[in-house]
C-alpha cells in the first residue's frame, strides 16, 4: 500500500513547493500541469517514453557491486546503480527524453533550458537534436568560462548558448533569465527544467521521469541480490538523482535514504552549497523551500568543486522529507569528494563525477560502520570525463 | 479612506489618470532615495512604487535588475527600506508609497513583523511579484489588518476565472502587465491593452495602472487615455543609470513631468 502521495494538487510538500511566480507566468504553468496530468496517465505517452528510454537511453543501466572497493573499506557491501552509463552520461536525459516527448505532445518547438556545469544543457541539446527541436541554452557567463567544452558539445548538437551576465553570473542566474524567455516566448516555448525544483508541476514531473532510477533499482535488487538494500545514498544539488532513487522507496520504512550536500571547504565556512544543512526556508524559483540566503533574504552564492551541486535552493520535496525525519542529508567537503573520485578510478576502474563522488564519499565513511553483509546502494549520477581538468588543476597538473 | 483611495478620487474627481513612476530604493545610492522619492512627486507623481532590492529579481528585465544590483551593492535591505519610507513621510504625509518586491525578503523579516513596521513606517500598499493569490491568504490577511492594500498583477494571458480570483483579493488597484514578457521589453501594443481591460473592468471594481513598455510621454499619454493609472519603471531607472549624480534628480524630474504633461493633456 503506498502511503506517501505527494505532493498536493497545488504542488505542495508539507509547507514547501507550490506556486511562487508572477502573474506572467501563471497560465504557461496551468497549461503545462493540464497536459502533464494528462499524459501522465496516457499509456500511449509511457510506452513511447519506455522505448525511448530503452533505445536511446540505453536503459536499464546496471547496478554493479563494487567488490574491490568494499573490501578495502572493510564494511557493507558498497553497489553501484550506473547512470553514468546512459546515454550523455548521467541520469540527466532520463528528465530531458521526458520533457522533450510532452513539448512535442502540445505542440512547442522550441525548448530552453538552463545549465550550471552544462550537464542539464547537453542532455537537453541531445534530445533537441534527436526530436528536430530548436534548443537554446541560458548559461552563467562564469560557468561558460568554466566549462568550455560542454559549451562546445551543446553547439555541436545544434544548440544555442547564450551566457548570462547578470546577478553572481552562474546557474540560479541562467534560471532567472531562462524563466524570462519562457514568459516572453510562451506560445511556441517549453522550458525543460534539470531539476526537481521551480514552481509545480516541475518538482514533480522532474521526479515522476527520475524514478524509473528507483523502479529499476528495486526490481534488480530483488533478482539480483533477493533482497533491498539496507542504505540509498545520492548526491544533492537541486536532487533529482537522489529523489529518482529514493522516492519508490519512501513507504520501505527499513531502507534508509541519505542524501548527500556539497559542504565545500566546509560546513562552519561560508564556501558550501549544503541548503539542508545550513539554510533556512524562503522563497526562490517558483518555490519554497530551504535556502541558502542571508539575514535580510537576499541569496548567497554558494561554493562546490562540484558544478552540478553548487546551488543555493534544493527540491521541495527534500526539504520535506528532510523535515518529516524520512531522510536524513549530511555534508561531504571538496576535499573528501576528491579522494573518493581518486578510490573509484583506483579500485573499480570507474570515474565517477565529483557531484556523484560526494555520494560515494559519504559511502566509504559510513559502510565500515555497518556488517559485511549489510547493502548499501549508490546512486553513481553520472561520469566524470567532464571533470578531468577540475581534477588535474585540484592536483597541480595542467592538462 | 486611505492615502491610495484618497488619492485616486480625487483625481478622478479632477478628471484626471495617475502617474506612478517606480525607482529602486538605494539605487544609485542609499542617501539619494529619499529625495528622489520628493523630486518625483514634485514632477507631478501621485504614487510612489518602491522597488525592494533582491539577489534574482526574476520578473524583471535587466534595466530594473541592473538597479536592484546597485543597491544591493549598498546592502539596502527591507529595514532600510522601511527607514526610506519613514524618512520621507517626516515631510510628506499625502502621497502614497507602494513597496514592490518579492517574497523572500518579506519571509526573511517575518510577515507580521514586516507588515506591522510598514504601517509605521506610512507605507500604503505592498506588491509582492511572485505571491500569487492562491498563495498568499494568510499574507493578505495580514496586510489588510495593518491597514495595506495588497495590489496585484494581472497580464494579458490572465484568464476569467484568474481575473476573478485577484479583483476578490486586491486593493487600492491592480498592475496590468501589459504586454507579455518583462519589464523594460518594448512591444507595447495598444489595441491589445484595450481589449483586455475592457474585460478586466467587467470584474475589477478598483483602478487599474498600465505599466510595462511605457518607454516617452506620447506612450504614457496614450496608455493614459485606457487606463487609470501609468506606471512607469525601467525608463526612469535608464534616466537614473545615465545620470551623473550632480544631474541625476533634475533629468528624472525632467523625465516625469515630461510624462505628466502628456498625460493631462490627453484630457482634451
Amino acid at each position: 500500500m503506498n502511503m506517501y502521495n505527494l505532493p498536493d494538487r497545488q504542488g505542495h510538500f508539507g509547507p514547501y513547493g507550490g506556486v511562487f511566480v508572477a502573474e506572467t507566468l501563471i497560465s504557461a504553468l496551468d497549461e503545462l500541469r493540464e497536459q502533464y496530468d494528462y499524459y501522465r496517465n496516457d499509456a500511449e505517452f509511457q510506452a513511447e517514453l519506455a522505448n525511448e528510454l530503452k533505445h536511446y537511453v540505453g536503459r536499464p543501466s546496471p547496478i554493479y557491486h563494487a567488490k574491490r572497493w568494499s573490501a578495502h573499506l572493510g564494511g557493507a557491501q558498497i553497489l553501484l546503480k550506473r547512470e553514468d552509463l546512459n546515454h550523455t552520461g548521467a541520469h540527466k536525459v532520463n528528465n530531458t527524453v521526458g520533457q522533450a516527448l510532452l513539448a512535442r505532445r502540445m505542440g512547442k518547438n522550441r525548448v530552453i533550458a538552463e545549465t550550471g556545469a552544462g550537464q542539464h544543457g547537453v542532455a537537453t541539446a541531445t534530445v533537441a537534436a534527436r526530436y528536430g527541436m530548436q534548443c537554446v541554452v541560458y548559461m552563467g557567463a562564469e560557468d561558460v568560462r568554466r566549462q568550455a567544452t560542454n559549451v562546445y558539445r551543446m553547439k555541436l548538437l545544434g544548440a544555442e548558448v547564450i551566457p548570462v551576465e547578470s546577478g553572481s553570473r552562474t546557474l540560479k542566474d541562467a534560471l532567472n533569465e531562462a524563466m524570462r524567455d519562457w514568459v516572453t516566448q510562451v506560445e511556441n516555448t517549453f522550458y525543460i527544467i534539470g531539476t526537481v525544483a521551480g514552481p509545480h508541476p516541475y518538482p514533480m514531473m522532474v521526479r515522476d521521469f527520475q524514478i524509473v532510477i528507483g523502479n529499476e533499482a528495486k526490481i534488480q535488487m530483488q533478482e539480483t541480490y533477493g533482497r533491498q538494500p539496507d542504505v540509498l545514498i545520492a548526491c544533492v544539488g537541486g536532487g533529482s538523482n537522489a529523489i529518482g532513487l529514493f522516492y519508490p522507496y519512501i513507504d520501505e520504512e527499513n531502507v534508509r535514504m541519505i542524501g548527500v550536500e556539497a559542504a565545500g571547504k566546509g560546513l562552519d565556512t561560508n564556501k558550501h552549497a549544503a541548503t539542508l544543512s545550513k539554510g533556512k526556508p524562503g522563497v526562490l524559483h517558483g518555490n519554497r523551500t530551504y535556502l541558502i540566503q542571508d539575514e535580510n533574504g537576499q541569496i548567497i552564492e554558494t561554493h562546490s568543486i562540484s558544478a552540478g551541486l553548487d546551488y543555493p535552493g534544493v527540491g521541495p520535496e527534500h526539504a520535506w522529507l528532510k523535515d518529516i525525519h524520512r531522510a536524513e542529508y549530511v555534508g561531504i567537503t571538496d576535499d573528501e569528494a576528491l579522494e573518493a573520485f581518486h578510490a573509484l578510478c583506483r579500485f573499480e576502474g570507474i570515474m565517477p563525477a565529483l557531484e556523484s563522488s560526494h555520494a560515494l564519499a559519504y559511502a566509504a565513511k559510513f559502510a565500515p560502520t555497518l556488517a559485511k553483509d549489510q547493502l548499501i546502494l549508490v546512486n553513481l549520477s553520472g561520469r566524470g570525463d567532464k571533470d578531468m581538468a577540475t581534477v588535474a588543476q585540484m592536483s597541480g597538473i595542467t592538462l | 479612506m486611505n492615502r491610495i483611495t484618497q488619492t485616486f478620487a480625487v483625481l478622478q474627481s479632477n478628471h484626471k489618470k495617475a502617474l506612478i513612476p517606480f525607482i529602486t530604493a538605494g539605487d544609485p545610492n542609499p542617501s539619494l532615495t529619499v529625495e528622489l522619492m520628493h523630486s518625483l512627486v514634485k514632477a507631478g507623481s501621485d504614487i510612489i512604487e518602491l522597488g525592494v532590492p533582491f539577489s534574482d529579481p526574476m520578473a524583471d528585465g535587466p534595466t530594473i535588475q541592473r538597479s536592484s544590483e546597485r543597491a544591493l551593492k549598498h546592502h539596502v535591505g527591507l529595514h532600510n527600506v522601511l527607514n526610506m519610507v519613514s524618512e520621507f513621510r517626516k515631510e510628506n504625509m499625502q502621497t502614497p508609497v507602494v513597496l514592490m518586491g518579492y517574497a523572500n525578503p518579506v519571509e526573511a523579516m517575518g510577515y507580521e513583523y514586516f507588515a506591522a513596521q510598514a504601517e509605521k513606517a506610512g507605507v500604503d500598499g505592498v506588491l509582492t511579484v511572485d505571491y500569487p493569490p492562491e498563495e498568499c491568504e494568510d499574507w493578505v490577511r495580514c496586510l489588510e489588518k495593518h491597514g495595506l492594500d495588497a495590489i496585484f498583477l494581472l497580464s494579458p494571458t490572465s484568464k476569467q476565472s484568474r481575473i476573478a480570483q485577484v479583483a476578490k483579493l486586491a486593493k487600492g488597484y491592480i498592475y496590468y502587465v501589459s504586454l507579455k514578457g518583462v519589464t523594460g521589453a518594448s512591444n507595447l501594443d495598444l489595441e491589445n491593452v484595450a481589449s483586455k481591460l475592457a474585460e478586466l473592468r467587467a470584474v475589477v471594481s478598483i483602478p487599474i495602472g498600465v505599466g510595462f513598455g511605457i518607454r516617452d510621454a506620447e506612450m504614457a499619454s496614450a496608455v493614459a487615455k485606457l487606463a487609470d493609472a501609468v506606471v512607469v519603471g525601467s525608463r526612469i531607472i535608464e534616466e537614473i543609470e545615465r545620470s551623473s549624480q550632480n544631474e541625476l534628480l533634475n533629468n528624472v524630474t525632467h523625465l516625469v513631468a515630461s510624462m505628466r504633461e502628456a498625460i493631462d493633456e490627453q484630457r482634451n
